[in-house]
């Protein structure tokens, strides 16, 4: 584990401490700015990290608060970043998950078997920022309609951008369930 | 076709599907319920939102720190004070300041206003769709008491955008506590009267209660918080789990509830406004005189008398408006206890005057998530009920 440089916090930090002792290889960084437990852990182990993170009884982070994903397009490392927040209720404690992800097909596996939350926080990244979440039970788009070209929260995705007019026959088609008009 | 409907289809049922919203009378918000029916009964229900969807985090992203807190009024337009003091308080931990006392006593004052503006539109709502017009009368009424207060306060009534960066627009008017005194001795008449007219009144409870109830494990399990999850038992409230403000100096009760059903979620939002009545008339007594604003160049807006009578004051304020203010590079969340739970805003910054990152985690869309599961195997009719005490506010859900 390497700790952001003189980051007293995060050494001391719990959660952190007994993440890092489980994972030492997955846990690639570490930090507590501004008393925000940090954890960076390689994209292939999420799914076993978020398991020990609500199963071992010292951390029991019983709730995915949020998941979110950042785009760091024109600055060093890996374009995105997804972001997940836990809060503990047995312990009162938060910490935050975070995995990079590379620009070229951004995937990674559903943590929604685990945290029925992350099911529409997933579709919902997804939605906005294209990050595939493989073994989810119904990836689709959730805030947008079908239809929607791009990814909009993509930072190369101009904010003037107009999207094509879609008819109404074809919208409820799509769902699936509502009969097409004549 | 899952194995519900196929075990339907074989016994001879047809099952009938119902589309609720997006804009149905009995839905007050623009959502999509799909209910797949037998007879009466929700077989299958499926839930649709994004309709009112207007991208508030690229919004905000394109803008300066300072500029989001207008699009916050817009998220719940039922509490938009708080939506406003979550946002503040986030961007304050990612600068690394803090607002005056005076300040922070203000911000629970028109915070808790807002709770019980909230609260009462989900009550007078709920009841309003289960046919009882005179306590959404009442719970108007007493709402536009409310707003008088925003009014004074800020000269706005719903889109109030009062809250700044390391402090408030404006202090409160020198009139303030004789009028705070007046409305709100005209909010508990108001608020006692829909008590007397919903609590024990024998049709209101037969719709409410044994309704839409689920195990606080599946709202945990979905990651539900706010007056939901009390109902069920699970006495989590970030004002006094993660005190922010002042709220550790102020004395206040939790209310929790047993079996999680409609009448307990509606039972613990009118404890809840008891409660943020007591604690607003504790912070107006307890409030200290001071600054209501923080003094750091970097951050603040000079008043205008300073910006048009120093050169260097001018220059600062040119800067601080056309650059904003530059936090270090960073991330944090801060999470505050709104009126229908957990309201999170996490704010990444690159060091630059943009956020990188203005995400909120808004209780609406996540709450609405179980709602398929709270109406499976109960009635039509219980859907309503559901769908009021959830309390969904479409522009924080879509965002």
């Amino acid at each position: 584990m390497v700790s952001r440089d003189g980051d007293k916090e995060a050494d001391l930090d719990p959660t952190l401490r007994s993440l890092a002792a489980r994972f030492a290889e997955a846990i690639v960084c570490t930090h507590a700015y501004r008393g925000d437990a940090t954890a960076e852990t390689a994209p292939d182990r999420i799914v076993e990290v978020c398991r020990f993170l609500r199963d071992e009884p010292e951390l029991s982070f019983d709730f995915l608060m949020d998941l979110t994903v950042v785009d760091w397009l024109g600055h060093r490392g890996l374009r995105f970043e997804v972001v997940y927040h836990f809060y503990s209720l047995r312990h009162g404690r938060r910490v935050r998950l975070k995995v990079r992800l590379p620009e070229e097909n951004p995937q990674i596996d559903s943590i929604s078997p685990i945290f029925p939350a992350a099911n529409w926080h997933e579709r919902e990244a997804y939605d906005m920022y294209g990050v595939v979440f493989h073994g989810h039970p119904d990836l689709r788009r959730i805030l947008l309609y079908p239809e929607f070209q791009g990814h909009p929260l993509r930072k190369d995705y101009p904010k003037e951008k107009v999207q094509p007019l879609v008819g109404i026959a074809d919208l409820e088609e799509d769902t699936g369930r509502g009969r097409r008009r004549a | 076709m899952d194995a519900e409907e196929l075990r339907l289809r074989e016994a001879g049922f047809e099952p009938l599907d119902v589309q609720m919203g997006p804009s149905h009378p009995a839905m007050h918000g623009t959502v999509k319920i799909w209910l797949k029916l037998d007879g009466e009964t929700v077989v299958d229900a499926r839930v649709d939102v994004g309709f009112l969807h207007r991208g508030f985090e690229k919004e905000c992203e394109s803008g300066c720190y300072y500029q989001v807190i207008p699009y916050t009024d817009r998220l719940n337009y039922s509490s938009p004070m708080l939506a406003n003091v979550g946002y503040c308080l986030a961007a304050e931990k990612l600068f690394g300041v803090e607002a005056p006392p005076r300040c922070q006593y203000i911000r629970v004052i028109v915070g808790e206003l807002s709770r019980v503006a909230d609260h009462l539109v989900c009550i007078g709502a709920g009841a309003l769709e289960l046919a009882a017009m005179t306590p959404f009368l009442y719970a108007v009424e007493a709402r536009e008491l409310i707003w008088d207060l925003f009014d004074a306060i800020c000269g706005a009534r719903v889109t109030c955008n009062y809250v700044r960066i390391g402090g408030v627009r404006a202090d409160l008017p020198p009139d303030f506590p004789l009028l705070l005194g007046a409305k709100l001795k005209g909010v508990w008449k108001l608020f006692n009267d829909i008590d007397k007219l919903l609590t024990e009144n024998p049709i209101f409870r037969d719709r409410m209660e044994g309704t839409g109830a689920l195990p606080k494990e599946d709202l945990i399990a979905y990651g539900v918080t706010g007056p939901l999850l009390r109902a069920a038992g699970v006495p989590l409230d970030l004002r006094r789990a993660e005190p922010y403000l002042v709220y550790d100096r102020l004395d206040f009760d939790i209310p929790v509830g047993g079996r999680g059903d409609n009448y307990d979620r509606y039972l613990v939002r009118m404890e809840e406004i008891r409660q943020s009545l007591r604690m607003i008339e504790q912070a107006a007594r307890e409030i200290p005189d001071g600054p209501v604003n923080i003094d750091d160049p970097h951050i603040r807006w000079p008043g205008k008398s300073r910006v048009f009578n120093s050169m260097e004051e001018l220059i600062g304020q040119f800067k601080v408006v056309t650059e904003g203010m530059r936090p270090p590079p960073g991330e944090v969340y801060q999470a505050i206890e709104s009126a229908n739970g957990e309201l999170g805003f996490y704010l990444v910054s690159d060091g630059t005057g943009k956020p990188v990152k203005c995400r909120c985690r808004s209780p609406s869309f996540v709450n609405m998530q179980p709602l398929a599961l709270m109406v499976k195997g109960g009635l039509l009719a219980d859907v309503i009920p559901t769908f009021d005490m959830i309390n969904m506010i479409g522009g924080e859900c879509d965002r």
